[in-house]
């Protein structure tokens, strides 16, 4: 009696065991199946020059699907070493235009020299860095490099190495 | 097998393989219903109409609609409205039952609240409910995307960062939910999938699942009187009608149901022909842009009281992040209607709360706040609004916090009917 009952249990656990096992490998592959594409994971590098731009100008351009926000500091715009960009003997102001409370793209307001974002009244100076509302920290820097005058996104140079730490 | 004999016609036939006798009398006319109830308890019986509604319509717009990004919004606004027959009302009447399906979910999770109905022996309808409730936020939410316009995207956009608050796996998971950096084709079409198949799969399962709990403990009634199913029920089969407290599901309690039903489509289909444009924001007729933010996003009216619970603080406690305080007051006002019975300390006892003074003051106190939060969910959160939303979010949290405790007070009180006179 006793050595059947543990045959059965052994049955038992075997198959269990194996469903488990199973279970889990076709949990993996369900994950793989929503991971991005590798056609989207190779999202391309894109190089802007910056030699064109005006001061106190702000420039969107898209990378990765993302609004970058590139803005030429003018004399009177407060400097900020952490985070602004010199290139060609100028600083810039670079960006993921994406607040980061929720995701909105904030407006440039030339007057007052900040970012408002109108979903839930974030405001961000000409930095970048939260100033007001509920983003919990200033916008990203996405990762770039400095050609010359020319600025590269999408790869990691050593300027990009040096400013904030923290990124996305 | 039983023996299988002539049949006597086609019921009897079926019947034989298919014992249809015995499934009409569990499902029907013997399916016992209390007699005092009123009009609220119809509404699930409407909300299965919705629900039809919902599919049937559902089927033709799936017919025309295409879920890809270049093809979304002209399938939607000019093939569904203007070249398809009839395009425009399948359209409306989708958008509309969709809005006003939950206006019903409302009312019927507010009688069950009123009425006591979640607690005691109905814990588990009260669950399979709250998660219906879930799904169909779901549902409305993946489908709302659909057509691709500008207020949709946004709004799936915002939704999806969402669970960037998650620590450390957040960033990824928006990714991985997205399958890509941004909403995009590979968002559209898997938000598709779950619309049209796997969610309303779920729901109706869901549904299944919360029909059968009510079997057992059976429907509450207006005065949450306990009593004898099986005995009310042999009186009315006995012929003593009139003093049964229970009439069969059908016909009797049906007939019922059909008038209200009745009224209910009546509205329905007054909304779809004159005032569909409430179910339908101006701004998703614009196509999506993404790397153009409407001016003030929200979401559609049923979700507003939670999106302002989101959104009600503003401002850091205690080096806390505004955001972080309002993703958790989201997650919290979330999950905590789905724990309403185990929150309730006063669990013996069943009764409308028109009989529970504490509980009477909490319910008005509630409803009142969930309309305050839903208006101002609407509204710029600027100025003055934002301290209306801020405090309509506190006086929520507090509610829920102070409910065990006047359950329980009530629960002390020791009179003979239960709750505090």
């Amino acid at each position: 009696m006793a050595v059947e009952t543990s045959r059965r249990d052994f049955i038992g656990m075997a198959f269990g065991g194996f469903a488990a096992a199973g279970g889990i490998i076709a949990l993996g592959a369900m994950k793989k199946t929503w991971d991005p594409l590798p056609s989207v994971q190779s999202a391309g590098f894109i190089t802007v020059d910056l030699s064109s731009m005006k001061e106190g100008e702000v420039q969107t351009i898209q990378w990765r699907g993302k609004p970058i926000f590139i803005l030429k500091k003018s004399a009177d715009m407060p400097k900020n070493e952490k985070r602004d960009i010199v290139a060609g003997g100028s600083s810039y102001a670079v960006m993921i235009g994406l607040c980061t409370h929720l995701g909105c793209i904030p407006t440039w307001t030339p007057t007052t020299k900040q970012f408002k974002c109108a979903c839930h009244g974030g405001e961000f100076d000409a930095s970048g860095v939260n100033t007001f509302g509920p983003p919990p920290r200033p916008m990203d820097i996405p990762p770039f490099k400095i050609d010359g005058a020319k600025l590269v996104l999408g790869e990691e140079g050593p300027e990009y190495k040096k400013l904030v730490p923290k990124k996305a | 097998m039983a023996e299988i004999r002539k049949a006597t016609g086609f019921i009897d036939w079926l019947d034989q393989r298919l014992a249809v006798n015995k499934f009409i009398k569990v499902m029907m006319t013997e399916y016992w219903i209390p007699k005092n109830i009123n009009f609220l308890w119809a509404m699930g019986v409407v909300l299965m109409v919705l629900f039809m509604i919902l599919i049937v319509s559902g089927i033709f717009l799936l017919m025309y609609y295409k879920p890809d990004i270049n093809l979304a919004f002209d399938s939607v606004n000019y093939t569904i409205m203007q070249e398809v027959e009839y395009g425009w009302l399948w359209r409306h009447i989708h958008g509309v039952s969709a809005s006003v399906i939950f206006l019903v979910i409302y009312i019927h999770m507010f009688t069950g609240i009123y009425y006591g109905s979640y607690k005691k022996g109905r814990e588990i309808i009260w669950l399979t409910g709250m998660a219906l409730f879930g799904m169909f936020s779901a549902e409305a939410f993946s489908g709302y995307m659909l057509p691709w316009g500008q207020m949709s995207y946004w709004a799936a956009q915002v939704i999806t960062n969402l669970f960037g608050g998650i620590p450390f796996i957040g960033e990824a998971l928006v990714v991985w939910i997205r399958g890509d950096f941004l909403v995009a084709d590979a968002t559209l079409t898997r938000f598709f999938m779950l619309h049209v198949l796997l969610l309303p799969l779920v729901i109706l399962l869901l549904i299944a699942v919360h029909f059968y709990s009510l079997r057992v403990p059976h429907v509450n009634n207006q005065e949450s009187e306990e009593f004898d199913f099986e005995d009310e029920a042999k009186k009315y089969l006995e012929g003593k009608k009139v003093e049964s407290k229970v009439v069969p599901f059908w016909p009797v309690f049906l007939s019922k149901d059909f008038f209200v039903v009745g009224v209910a489509l009546t509205i329905f289909f007054y909304l779809v022909c004159f005032h569909y444009d409430f179910a339908m924001d101006p701004i998703n007729f614009e196509p999506a842009n993404n790397m153009k933010t409407p001016a003030h996003i929200y979401p559609e009216w049923y979700f507003l009281w939670s999106y302002e619970v989101l959104r009600g603080f503003f401002f850091d406690i205690a080096g806390v992040a505004a955001m972080d305080i309002g993703l958790a007051a989201f997650g919290f006002a979330n999950v905590i209607f789905m724990l309403l019975p185990f929150l309730d300390r006063n669990t013996d006892h069943v009764a409308p709360a028109h009989k529970r003074p504490l509980f009477f003051v909490w319910f008005w106190l509630l409803l009142i706040d969930m309309i305050v939060l839903t208006v101002y969910g609407k509204l710029p959160p600027t100025g003055n609004n934002a301290w209306v939303g801020f405090g309509a979010t506190i006086t929520f949290l507090v509610l829920f916090i102070l409910l065990p405790i006047i359950t329980k007070m009530e629960a002390n009180c020791k009179c003979n009917t239960g709750g505090c006179k």
